[in-house]
């Protein structure tokens, strides 16, 4: 269902690319609907989603994440196992060749802990993707509601 | 006399062999039968953010939806609450008939962050609560969750914790209705409530 919806709006999104979600490219990668949501206050950890293309052919993957926003930023997958849910620390997350990789809610995300300040609704702060093979690129990340489901640009229809 | 004791010895035999048969079916039933087999009452008795105590019992007369999570959760939970915060818009007028209830698994550091601060900050209509460490397992166990505090280096204060992500809709009468599993979208949450107000 939730595929199905991001493939519709994926298509919207190709018709006309809004400047808030802006694709960044490196080599064979690009980088796309990089979000947060705000925070309330600074001592509780924000998130980072975001949308890694891999059009090469060559498997990658994200080892790392850097941003001036945070201390201590840090990759972290949601497992949901059993009926239980548990968040442990990710290694790296693979970026297969051919495919779309996301860090989205319930799966893979950035877990941005120590903030600098608290995210506000309508900020944005920059965020350094660390790639196995393919370097390093930096993305502009929009930070939404506190309630927000997906990236803005996802609901442009 | 010794007749009645002996009756009576028959009757709790009976009793147990009850007992033991519905532990029995009830552990042979997927989850979503369990309605239909007993029903069962989750019970809790937890502090609020001002620290007064709230029972379940005081929220009979209405539906509950009932969550376990932490504050200091940044994927699962909000995603939990913002669902929980959309259901409650949508539902208007029925809104009055449905209390959401949000209990902290991790109490003790939920109430130094702030506790309301967080519930609120989501929708006003949330009620979030954080026992103590016993009153919290009780909860728990009265909804047979599960919960657990894990050290891992990787998170703020060298610890996270594991927790059912599901939503739990008790009735009116306190029995324990159904659960949404993790990911149900808010719009299906929303249908299967408005067509039991």
């Amino acid at each position: 269902m939730r595929n199905i919806l991001l493939g519709g709006l994926a298509m919207v999104l190709f018709a006309g690319a809004a400047q808030a979600c802006e694709t960044v490219t490196l080599g064979d990668l690009s980088v796309d609907h990089a979000w947060s949501r705000a925070t309330i206050g600074e001592s509780r950890p924000a998130v980072f989603y975001v949308a890694i293309t891999n059009a090469g052919t060559q498997d990658d993957a994200l080892t790392g994440i850097s941003t001036p926003a945070a201390a201590m930023p840090m990759l972290h997958e949601t497992v949901v196992a059993d009926g239980v849910a548990s968040m442990p620390h990710a290694m790296s997350v693979p970026v297969p060749a051919g495919q779309t990789t996301e860090l989205a809610p319930g799966g893979y995300h950035g877990m941005l802990m120590q903030l600098t300040s608290a995210l506000k609704e309508g900020d944005s702060f920059p965020v350094t993707l660390i790639f196995e093979k393919a370097g390093e690129v930096t993305v502009n990340v929009e930070v939404l509601s506190l309630r927000a489901e997906g990236p803005t640009c996802d609901d442009a229809s | 006399m010794i007749r009645l004791s002996v009756l009576q010895k028959v009757l709790w035999g009976a009793v147990v062999l009850a007992a033991a048969g519905s532990v029995f079916i009830y552990q042979r039933q997927p989850v979503q039968q369990i309605e239909t087999v007993e029903a069962f009452r989750p019970e809790f008795a937890l502090a609020d953010a001002d620290g007064q105590i709230r029972q379940s019992a005081e929220f009979r007369g209405r539906h509950s939806l009932v969550f376990f999570g932490f504050t200091n959760c940044p994927d699962v939970c909000p995603t939990t609450l913002s669902e929980v915060a959309q259901v409650m818009d949508e539902l208007g007028p029925d809104a009055a008939k449905v209390q959401p209830v949000f209990i902290s698994v991790d109490p003790e550091r939920d109430r130094q962050m702030g506790l309301n601060e967080f519930t609120t900050a989501f929708h006003p209509s949330i009620l979030g609560l954080a026992g103590d460490a016993a009153s919290t397992r009780a909860a728990a166990d009265s909804f047979k969750i599960f919960f657990e505090r894990e050290d891992d280096t990787a998170a703020p204060d060298g610890y996270s914790m594991s927790h059912s992500p599901a939503l739990y809709l008790i009735g009116p009468e306190g029995d324990w209705l159904r659960q949404y599993t993790y990911g149900t979208p808010a719009s299906e949450i929303l249908a299967d409530l408005k067509s039991r107000l």
